[in-house]
């Protein structure tokens, strides 16, 4: 069953340009397991070394944050649209690293 | 890539971050890519999720609350911004960056900016001194992820 994935702007480079792909899946960790083995260079982005999702990379599935779901094992339905959505976060403090 | 703010947008940016003062203040930047320039149409302010701390906690942890606030941490609310970005989608414009403020500070990333960054988009950094805009700087990321490049801002 293919569910629609939505990539955010700055990780479309690693799909092709592509704005949204269809994935056979029916959890919400099978659809992101399929959506990197296609597109392998957005694993880097997505997940840590432990191969863990980074904390600050969410995961929507329709409107709720798969974090108050069932995490990776929540399952879906054809309908089902999920989102990657980064957060942006960021402050000042001491360092300054510029090039 | 360079990207391309006019006079009332700039203006918009600044107004923000001296109203959010001595707190940061963020938002976010939609417009249309079209191969080396980003074209701003809208800025857009966000609100500082750092200011409900216990949901911004939940979300994504301070790592040492005594030293990290809302006077020197933003955060957007993902929900917010999924809705933001979905309502740019509708009219064909994209995200291409955010904005953000640090309170007298110097504009430039701080490692913390680095370290939550994504790659493409522009991140501006406004300083702000003593409640009045100063320097306003913007950064790209680098593919290494390893520091930011900064970009030309063209009027
Ligand atoms: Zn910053």
């Amino acid at each position: 069953m293919p569910v629609k994935v939505v990539i955010p702007t700055p990780l479309r480079q690693y799909t092709g340009k592509k704005d949204s792909v269809e994935i056979e899946a029916r959890t919400v960790g099978e659809a992101l397991a399929g959506l990197t083995s296609r597109y392998s260079d957005l694993r880097k982005h997505l997940y840590n070394e432990e191969g863990k999702l980074r904390s600050f990379v969410n995961v929507y599935v329709n409107d709720e944050d798969i974090r108050f779901l069932q995490r990776d094992q929540t399952p879906l339905t054809e309908t089902d649209v999920i989102s990657i959505v980064p957060s942006i976060a960021g402050g000042s403090m001491i360092r300054c690293i510029c090039s | 890539m360079a990207i391309q703010l006019n006079a009332q947008q700039l203006q918009s940016i600044r107004s923000h971050a001296e109203r959010e003062y001595p707190n940061e203040c963020c938002g976010v930047l939609l417009g249309r890519a079209d191969g080396a320039v980003k074209e701003v149409s809208e800025v857009v302010p966000l609100k500082n999720l750092r200011l409900d701390s216990a949901r911004a906690q939940e979300l994504l942890p301070l790592e040492d609350p005594g030293r990290e606030s809302e006077k020197n941490r933003f955060l957007i609310d993902p929900l917010e911004q999924m809705m933001v970005e979905k309502d740019a989608r509708s009219r064909e414009l994209d995200v291409l960056g955010y904005y953000h403020s640090h309170p007298d500070h110097p504009a430039r990333p701080s490692i913390y900016d680095r370290d939550h960054a994504w790659p493409w988009y522009s991140y501006i950094i406004l300083s702000v001194e003593r409640g009045k805009a100063a320097e306003m700087t913007s950064w790209v990321l680098s593919e290494d992820r390893a520091h930011f490049d900064p970009e030309l801002m063209k009027p």
